[in-house]
This record gives C-alpha cells, sequence and structure tokens, in this order.
C-alpha cells in the first residue's frame, strides 16, 4: 500500500532528520520526504492502520520540527 | 515574519537614537529581542526537552543567549550585537525560504503539465469533470487553448497541437482525423473532438509526473552525503566552540599564571559564540537537494526526465554510449532505396509492376516492411485481383494476382519455390520476387536514418564520451554503412536481445573509468536497459517496460538530447561541487580565524547567511538551459 502526502515542512535539513525518524515508525515499511516538492511517500505495511501511522509519523515528526505539517 | 524584522529593526534604531541608561535599557532591548526571537528560543528548548540538542535553533540560541550573558555581565550596555545576530539570522531564514519556495515553484511550474478537467458532452450540452471520471472510449471536446487530458485519438476536427510541455519541441504538430494526441499538449488552434483510447491513470501526462515527482525522492550520492555530514558536523562544532570557550583560558591559568576569574573566559566564551554562529551548515543542506531538484526541472522541460539526482550524478560520469541500432538512430521505418532486375541492375520502366505486385502481395500483413511497401506503393489495393493468399510465416507470402502466382519473400522461400534469386550486394533489407515460378527480381529496403543522429554522435564525442557502439540485430552490411555514416566507433550485428545484454557487460567490464550509457527504444530492450549503469529510453511515451527500466526518458526520439543530458548533469555537479567547496571553504576559513578572535559577530552572520544566499543563487543556476 503506497500513499503520497502534501506535507509542509519549512528546512532541507529537518526534512531529512523527520525522514529519518519517521521511517521508524511502526508499520512503516518506506518512507521517503522530498523537500522539494514537499511531499511525502509512504508504502505501509500490509496490516498497518494507516490513520493511525499518521497521526504516529505527525507526532514522530512535530518532536523534530514543530513545523511540520501533513496535509490532506 | 517580514512584520516582525521591519518591527525590530524599527525599534533597534529607535533605541540607538534615544538611548536608555540602566535596567530600563536592558529591558527595552530584551523585548526587541524576543519579538525577533521569540520561536528560535522556544524551537531550541523543545529540541532539548525531546533530547535533541545541536541544530540551528540551539545554536543560534545559545549565541544569542551568551551574547546577551556577556552584555549583562560586562555591565557594556552593549546589546545590540545579539539583537544583530538574530535579526540577521532571521532576514536570512526569511530570505532562505523565500528564495527556495519561489525556485521551487518556479521549477515545480516547469513540470505543471496536470490537466485540472475534461469537457464531455452530456445531453447536449458540454460539461466539465474530473478526468479520472472519464471511460476509455469516451468522446471528449477540446478548445482552443485546452490542455489535452487524456490519450485519445481525433474524430473530427483539425488543429495544431503544442507539445513542447512533453518534448521540448516548439514547432506544433497539425493533428486531424484519426490521428492521435497526447494528453500534455496544449490545443491551439480548432475545436477537437477526441474519443479517448486510455484511462487518466494510464495516459502520457500522468505517468510523466509520477516518474518526475518519484524523481524528487530519489536521493543522490551527494545529497546523501552532505545529510550524513550534517549530522556529524553539528554536534562536532558545538564540542568544538566548548573546546574554544574552555581550553585555552584553561590553558592559560594553569601555565601563564592568569588568575582564575571571568575575565579569563570572557573573550574565550565571546569567540566560541562567534563560532557558533559561522557554523550553522544550513547553506550545504539548502543548496544541494535544491541543485538536483533544478537540474532536473531544467532537463524536463527540454524533454528529458530524469529519474532522480542519483541518474543525474551517474549521467555526468557516462564515457562510453552503447545504441541500438533500430528507432534510436534510425527511424525503424523502411523505405525504399532500389528496385534490380534478375541480374542485379537497377530497374527503370517495370519497376512500378514490381511494387505493384509486392504491395498487393503483402496487403493483409502486419510486418513492419509489409507496410512499408505498401506506402511506398501509396495507392489502395485492389483487393478483387487477388484471389488466393497466404502468409509463410519467417519466409513471405505466396499470393495469385491476375491469374499470376506471385511469390515474395527472403531468400529462402525463393529457394523453396525452386527459384534461383539472386544474391544482391546492396546494403539493406532485401524483398525477392517470383512470377510464375520465374525470378522477377528485388527490391532494397533501407532504414532511415534520424537526420540528427550523425550530429549527436559528434556532440556525444565533443562533451567527452570516448567510445560509441552500435548494437542489432539487423545484418552487417546494413549495420557497417550505418556506423560509418554516422561514425560511430565499434559495430556488433546480427545480435538477439540476450547476446545485446552480453555484448553490454562486456563492453562496461572494459578497463577505464567512467559509466557506460545504453540508449535504446524500449521495444525487446529493456533487460538490457536496466543493466546498464543508466539507461537511456527513447520516444518512451508508448512503452511501460521502458519507462520502468530506464533511468533516464527521452520524450521525444531526439538522439541529440543525450549529449545535451549529459551537459545538463555535469553543469548541475560543477555547481553542486562549487557550493560544496565554497560553503566549507568560507566557513572553514571563518572558523579558524574566529578563534583567532579576527572575525566578530558580524562577520560570522554573513559568514553564515552571505553563503547561504550565495549557494541558493548558485543552486538556482542548474535549471537554467542553454538552448541551441
Amino acid at each position: 500500500m503506497k500513499k503520497t502526502y502534501k506535507i509542509e515542512v519549512d528546512c532541507a535539513n529537518c526534512a531529512n532528520l523527520v525522514e529519518e525518524a519517521a521511517s521508524k515508525v511502526a508499520g512503516v515499511k518506506e518512507l521517503s520526504i522530498s523537500f522539494m516538492t514537499q511531499k511525502m511517500k509512504i508504502t505501509f505495511e500490509e496490516d498497518a492502520d494507516i490513520d493511525r501511522v499518521i497521526a504516529d509519523i505527525a507526532k514522530t515528526a512535530r518532536k523534530i520540527e514543530p513545523d511540520f505539517e501533513i496535509k490532506d | 515574519m517580514l512584520l516582525r524584522i521591519i518591527v525590530a529593526i524599527v525599534l533597534t534604531i529607535a533605541l540607538q537614537i534615544v538611548g536608555v541608561a540602566g535596567l530600563p535599557r536592558l529591558g527595552l532591548y530584551l523585548i526587541v529581542y524576543l519579538i525577533i526571537g521569540y520561536d528560535i528560543l522556544w524551537k531550541a528548548l523543545q529540541g532539548i526537552f525531546y533530547g535533541r540538542v545541536f541544530d540551528e535553533n540551539f545554536l543560534m540560541a545559545v549565541a544569542t543567549v551568551g551574547a546577551f550573558a556577556l552584555a549583562i555581565y560586562e555591565k557594556s550596555g552593549d546589546y545590540l550585537e545579539a539583537i544583530a545576530v538574530m535579526l540577521f539570522y532571521q532576514i536570512g531564514e526569511f530570505f532562505q525560504s523565500y528564495a527556495v519556495g519561489k525556485s521551487r515553484r518556479d521549477i515545480a511550474a516547469l513540470m505543471d503539465i496536470r490537466p485540472d478537467y475534461a469537457n464531455i458532452e452530456r445531453d447536449g450540452k458540454i460539461v466539465k469533470v474530473d478526468p479520472d471520471d472519464v471511460e476509455v472510449g469516451q468522446t471528449i471536446i477540446l478548445m482552443p487553448g485546452e490542455k489535452v487530458p487524456i490519450d485519445g485519438v481525433v474524430e473530427a476536427g483539425d488543429s495544431s497541437l503544442d507539445t513542447s510541455a512533453l518534448t521540448g519541441e516548439s514547432i506544433p504538430r497539425e493533428v486531424g482525423r484519426g490521428d492521435e494526441v497526447v494528453s500534455g499538449s496544449i490545443n491551439i488552434s480548432g475545436l477537437l473532438k477526441v474519443r479517448t483510447t486510455k484511462e487518466f491513470g494510464e495516459s502520457a501526462v500522468s505517468r510523466i509526473l509520477e516518474l518526475v515527482e518519484d524523481a524528487a525522492s530519489r536521493k543522490s550520492k551527494s545529497e546523501s552525503f552532505i545529510s550524513r555530514f550534517a549530522r556529524v558536523y553539528t554536534p562536532a562544532v558545538c564540542y568544538g566552540a566548548l573546546a574554544v570557550a574552555i581550553l585555552p583560558p584553561l590553558f592559560m591559568i594553569l601555565f601563564c599564571g592568569s588568575p582564575f576569574d571571568f575575565a579569563t573566559f570572557e573573550t574565550w566564551v565571546y569567540r566560541a559564540l562567534v563560532f557558533l554562529v559561522i557554523s550553522c551548515p544550513c547553506a550545504l543542506v539548502v543548496s544541494i537537494p535544491l541543485s538536483f531538484f533544478a537540474g532536473i526541472g531544467g532537463a524536463s522541460r527540454e524533454g528529458i526526465l530524469v529519474k532522480g539526482g542519483n541518474v543525474l550524478e551517474t549521467l555526468s560520469k557516462v564515457k562510453r554510449v552503447v545504441f541500438d541500432k533500430t528507432g534510436t538512430l534510425t527511424e525503424g521505418v523502411f523505405q525504399v532505396n532500389a528496385y534490380h532486375d534478375p541480374s542485379d541492375h537497377d530497374l527503370k520502366e517495370s519497376k512500378a509492376r514490381l511494387l505493384e505486385y509486392a504491395a498487393m502481395a503483402e496487403s493483409s500483413s502486419t510486418h513492419p516492411i509489409a507496410k512499408s511497401l505498401l506506402r511506398a506503393y501509396g495507392r489502395k489495393v485492389d483487393r478483387s485481383r487477388i484471389s488466393d493468399l497466404h502468409e509463410i510465416s519467417g519466409h513471405g507470402v505466396i499470393a495469385v494476382i491476375d491469374g499470376m502466382r506471385i511469390a515474395v519473400g527472403n531468400e529462402k522461400l525463393m529457394v523453396d519455390q525452386g527459384v534461383e534469386p539472386c544474391h544482391c550486394h546492396t546494403a539493406g533489407t532485401i524483398v525477392h520476387l517470383s512470377i510464375d515460378g520465374r525470378y522477377a527480381g528485388h527490391i532494397v529496403l533501407g532504414d532511415v536514418v534520424k537526420p540528427t543522429s550523425a550530429a549527436a554522435i559528434t556532440d556525444l564525442r565533443r562533451s567527452g564520451v570516448d567510445r560509441t557502439v552500435m548494437l542489432t540485430g539487423d545484418a552487417p552490411a546494413v549495420a557497417e554503412q550505418v556506423a560509418t555514416r554516422l561514425g560511430i566507433d565499434e559495430v556488433y550485428s546480427r545480435l538477439l536481445p540476450a547476446d545485446k545484454v552480453a555484448r553490454l557487460e562486456e563492453i562496461m567490464g572494459a578497463p577505464g573509468n567512467g559509466m557506460t550509457a545504453y540508449v535504446g527504444d524500449g521495444i525487446n530492450d529493456a533487460p538490457v536497459l536496466s543493466r546498464a549503469d543508466l539507461g537511456i529510453a527513447m520516444g518512451a511515451l508508448g512503452s511501460d517496460a521502458a519507462i520502468e527500466a530506464a533511468d533516464v526518458v527521452l520524450m521525444d526520439d531526439d538522439p541529440s538530447k543525450i549529449g545535451k543530458a549529459i551537459r545538463i548533469s555535469r553543469k548541475c555537479l560543477r555547481i553542486v561541487w562549487e557550493n560544496i567547496i565554497m560553503a566549507i571553504g568560507i566557513k572553514g576559513v571563518c572558523l579558524i580565524l574566529s578563534v583567532f578572535g579576527i572575525v566578530n559577530m558580524w562577520l560570522a552572520i554573513f559568514a553564515d547567511v552571505g553563503v547561504m544566499i550565495l549557494a541558493v543563487l548558485n543552486a538556482i543556476r542548474a535549471m537554467r538551459v542553454k538552448r541551441s
């Protein structure tokens, strides 16, 4: 299950750090953040509860970059 | 943000003019400081709270709070420095997010070919619908000026299409009934009714967008190098600053007899703060992905889709280019080059008759050669003249035309028919004919070399490619002829697809530096494309396998785009290295100077913000591509 989300992240370094941390969230198989296109691509694990995983990612990300935002 | 910056500047200047002393002075300066820097302080606090110190916010917070503390301790009342540092940092950040945001939007706009709607006719009225809801086979209507949302075939109307967003080709393409239209192109002049042949998700435009968006997430080696670098660098400079603050004064106390009080530490603490301000790694971290993104954007405007920063890096190191022949260097469409009689001389009067029989016999075949013969014939085949017809796969066709038994095909067919064919000496694909068991002559077909192929090879050589190779399944004579005409170094002919992989591996394994690129049209050479260091697929809008397997996709069939792609990648990489060297160089020098107290806070801010601005401006250059 692959999905792309629009995100808001202000600095390139933060995007790198968030990517690293968010990749380790349970239920995420693969995750990449593109600062340039402001997009986050996630491949979920088979049985992952997507809404929960997204909420977890948002929480993890805000610890690193308080301005981080996931749209739609 | 802009408002905060302006308010802070105005207040700072006001405080300079009015001049308050003592505690109120400190209070007023603190207010200005908080106006400009509260978010940085807050983020730094949060960082500490989450156990993640050592980021830019932390650096700035420590440096400015430190400067304030020093000013208070010294009772100098010189709070200006702390505010100035914060102010410049914020201006820099503001400029950076503006510049990065703007170039991001510019580049994204280059690639923005996504259609928002499709017009369909419903109950006699034209309605706009989401392109996703249009089914295959439905008719859509295109007004002048509108983007083609879905791939299809023109049912009615004439117009010209601007395909520049897709192929970089600036000359409009004329279309009429029966012509294919590709999504993403723009309808310029007339109203068109188009019957869709694909779903939106499968249409060219969606596939291209997906490819380009994925490109940005494939990181290059230099990008991952920089993010790893930043992870080590920031803590390293923090400890470095700590060392600057503590070690020299300790040394002086222990060995030079300086008194153990704060005065000894003072200058060194200040220098450590300067050191911190300089050290911020933003310039590198921002400019490098931006350079790659700009390079990818610039290339896609030229109709060159690059699948990622890593690909751009490989592309810049290409030294050997291996070509497929048919469809890559040649059009893949055959043309009649000569008509020969049984004794291999040029036919004059009766060549029309020869072509007519050949075309009629091949009229029901779908083989490319049959199609080319029919195109050369140019008239409608009168099927009533053909009474019996059967195709022998791999050999040719036997038909009864006007009561005569005609055999059209290769040498094997002739031999099977008991006819002795003549061995033609002209390079090309030979089609033999026999009439009522007697050899009648042959037609020589040649593949047309693309007009830009020769120039493309010369161009590659100029760009530093030192070995060009052509691989083909064709006969040696044809292959040699094409290679000589184009100036290609080596030719391997009569290869099956599997042989091509083996040849390619041999070339890749040859001694010498540099990467090997394989250029093909993606038809039956997908394995070769994926095996090469860099696979370049041509005119691949039609072939999913090629888009999947290739690293670079040329949207039109022009081989001269290869040299251009290499130049774009080299320019991009050069900019990346310029930025790395400039940023690390200036910062390195300033860091060393700061230890000796030569650099003050003001210069430190330039080293940080100034370098970053220069690096961002330099990065944006990667987007510009010379038109030639």
